[in-house]
């Protein structure tokens, strides 16, 4: 298990952000039934990911062994500026990227997913190799349950439902039977 | 929330425009008023926080070595077991082994902590083991995310933790009920992946580190 | 941060019914105390707050516990916020008041470890995920930073007494169905075979589903 290879799949699949960890929730359930935007989403959030752990990395390794009490602090502090920046320099290289990606970048900063990285980058004392293979892993688990989420809310909005469970009620459905499917992913890892 | 709808909110009273200087002040002045304050609330609840770790571990010890009456905590430290850390390094960070003595200053074994992926993801165990006699004097589950219900009787099922004591290492995995000899263990049915997690955990901990206990003075 | 629309504007209040106050209102304490517990309830209303609701129901004394630190942080930002909302200029509004609240958060965090180690482990990474718990970023930019501390402390306790009905309503159905306990006392003795998927991922989303399923039902347009 400081196998990258574990920690990948383990990050991606087996122990899924969104379907297993209950991270990054929000963007999750709010993702409408295009397949496109869902993509975008996922890959700025892997984008951010894998700078938050990388900062993550060097704050644990060099600062915050002085002064742990601030851990969360420049957790949020490092999150908060990374997404400032990445839109800067977005806005910058591709104002038509800009334009599709842009309303979703500021969320990127609630994302429970960032700041739950960090944690458990932190609480598992993972390096810096380890660090990017756990981000990349959970940027991918968080893309891969988005697209699937949309292209089901796609068939799904030509489904006759019942007025009440409309809306987050069947999001919610559908993310427990995604999560009951993703359940068979766990015994996948095991060496033995 | 769907895609591209900027939601309208009433935006705060218009201000008068601030001087750089004022945000940075109230930034600077909220900064180190929060500094204080985590400062101070890591001072009060540190102690009792150590001792709470230092007393969750003791007892683990004292488990899996069955009760001895002390014990010295050991570190790993270039291929050899050292009663004390290198002077610059943190003793937090270096494997740590403990040796347990009973009555008459005499060693009962070493508790050994391990870890290694099991089924859902890692399991974290501590072990005893006796290099006179090559035996396990026990076993204890500190951590899993195992299945409840399933893979988490590693933890919660008194017969299959039971059989660590006594048992021999290097130890084999064996369906329920056919074990006859004390190198082998009795999975637990429906969880033989979390089992045999559990004994691949003890077995590689051993090749590691068997020798160097064994080779303790 | 200087955002056209900030973070908080287009995340933290963007779904579900919250409605800013008409500042100047003069709506009864009463009001300010109640809205968060039913008719604005963040969880089951205003539909924020999900990531911890899910994670740490699986056991009552785990919603318990989560429930009490968010209204702890709740509160505390709430006054604070309040106290200090003329001297914090609007540019660094956001930063602030997340400073604030990752300030309690911490302190929260320190204190559930001394005094219940336990429990702080069960909970794991979720206490310091209260941080980006939108309940809270919300009701400082939509309430607190615009009402005198009084009715900023009740709308903060009402918010949080609701989250933790959310949460302990969750909390109730997994454990009970789950585990067959309550609290740990087990309620259907030892041949009752617990509905395991209650307490594992799944049963969390399915939870919730019913219960917007339940409120959504009972709330329906009657005909006329």
């Amino acid at each position: 298990m400081g196998d990258l290879v574990w920690i990948f799949f383990s990050a991606m699949v087996v122990n899924n952000f969104t379907l297993m960890l209950f991270l990054g929730l929000c963007p999750f359930l709010g993702v409408s039934g295009r397949v496109e935007t869902a993509l975008r989403m996922g890959a700025a959030n892997i984008f951010v990911l894998v700078l938050t752990a990388v900062w993550v990395w060097a704050l644990n390794t060099f600062i915050l062994v002085y002064a742990p009490y601030l851990r969360l602090i420049s957790f949020i502090i490092v999150i908060a500026s990374l997404v400032q920046i990445v839109e800067m320099v977005i806005k910058k290289v591709s104002p038509v990227l800009f334009r599709q990606l842009g309303i979703f970048l500021p969320l990127i900063t609630t994302n429970c997913a960032i700041l739950g990285l960090a944690i458990f980058q932190t609480i598992r004392g993972y390096g810096f190799l380890e660090g990017l293979a756990f981000a990349i892993g959970a940027g991918a688990g968080l893309t891969l349950a988005l697209v699937l989420m949309a292209s089901i809310r796609e068939s799904v909005e030509l489904a006759d439902v019942p007025a009440v469970a409309q809306g987050t009620a069947l999001v919610l459905i559908i993310a427990g039977s995604l999560s009951l499917a993703f359940m068979g992913f766990a015994g996948l890892l095991s060496s033995s | 929330m769907t895609d591209g709808d900027a939601h309208t909110v009433t935006a705060p009273p218009p201000e008068p425009d601030v001087a750089p200087a004022r945000l940075l002040v109230v930034l600077g002045a909220a900064g180190a008023l929060a500094g204080l304050l985590l400062v101070l609330a890591y001072g009060l609840t540190l102690p009792t926080i150590e001792a709470n770790k230092a007393r969750a571990l003791q007892e683990a010890v004292r488990e899996v070595l069955k009760a001895p009456e002390r014990y010295d905590t050991l570190y790993v430290v270039n291929g050899a077991l050292a009663a004390s850390p290198p002077a610059a390094a943190d003793p937090r960070r270096i494997e740590q082994v403990y040796l347990g003595y009973g009555p008459n200053a005499r060693r009962i074994g070493f508790a050994i902590v391990a870890e290694d992926a099991g089924f859902q993801d890692v399991v974290r165990l501590i072990f005893g083991y006796d290099p006179k006699t090559r035996q396990l004097l026990g076993i204890k589950v500190l951590e899993s995310k195992e299945t409840p219900g399933l893979g988490d009787k590693i933890e919660k099922d008194t017969t299959f933790v039971g059989q660590f004591d006594g048992a021999r290492p290097p130890l084999v995995g064996v369906k329920k009920g056919k074990r006859t000899n004390p190198s082998q263990v009795d999975m637990i049915t429906g969880a033989t992946i979390s089992s045999r997690a559990v004994i691949r955990i003890v077995n590689r901990a051993l090749e590691r580190l068997g020798p160097l206990v064994e080779a303790y003075p | 941060m200087r955002h056209e629309i900030s973070p908080a504007d287009l995340h933290c209040g963007a779904h579900g019914a919250a409605a800013p106050p008409r500042p100047g209102h003069a709506a009864p304490a009463r009001e300010d105390l109640l809205r968060g517990i039913w008719r604005e309830n963040p969880v089951l209303v205003q539909l924020l707050g999900l990531c911890p609701t899910l994670a740490v129901t699986n056991s009552v004394a785990n919603s318990l516990a989560m429930g009490l630190a968010t209204f702890f942080v709740l509160l505390g930002s709430s006054l604070l916020v309040s106290t200090f909302k003329r001297v914090i200029p609007g540019e660094v509004r956001i930063s602030s008041y997340i400073l604030i609240i990752a300030t309690f958060v911490t302190v929260a965090e320190m204190l559930l470890q001394a005094l219940a180690p336990d429990i702080h482990k069960a909970l794991g990474a979720f206490v310091a995920l209260i941080v980006v718990n939108c309940i809270i970023l919300g009701r400082q930019e939509a309430f607190a930073s615009r009402q005198p501390v009084g009715r900023a402390a009740l709308d903060a306790i009402g918010m949080g007494g609701g989250f933790m009905i959310a949460l302990l309503l969750m909390g109730g159905i997994r454990e009970v169905l789950g585990s067959g306990t309550f609290l740990g006392v087990s309620l259907f003795g030892p041949r009752w075979e617990p509905w395991v998927i209650m307490i594992l991922p799944p049963g969390g989303f399915f939870t919730l589903a019913f219960l917007l399923l339940a409120i959504g039902w009972w709330k329906r347009p009657r005909a006329a």
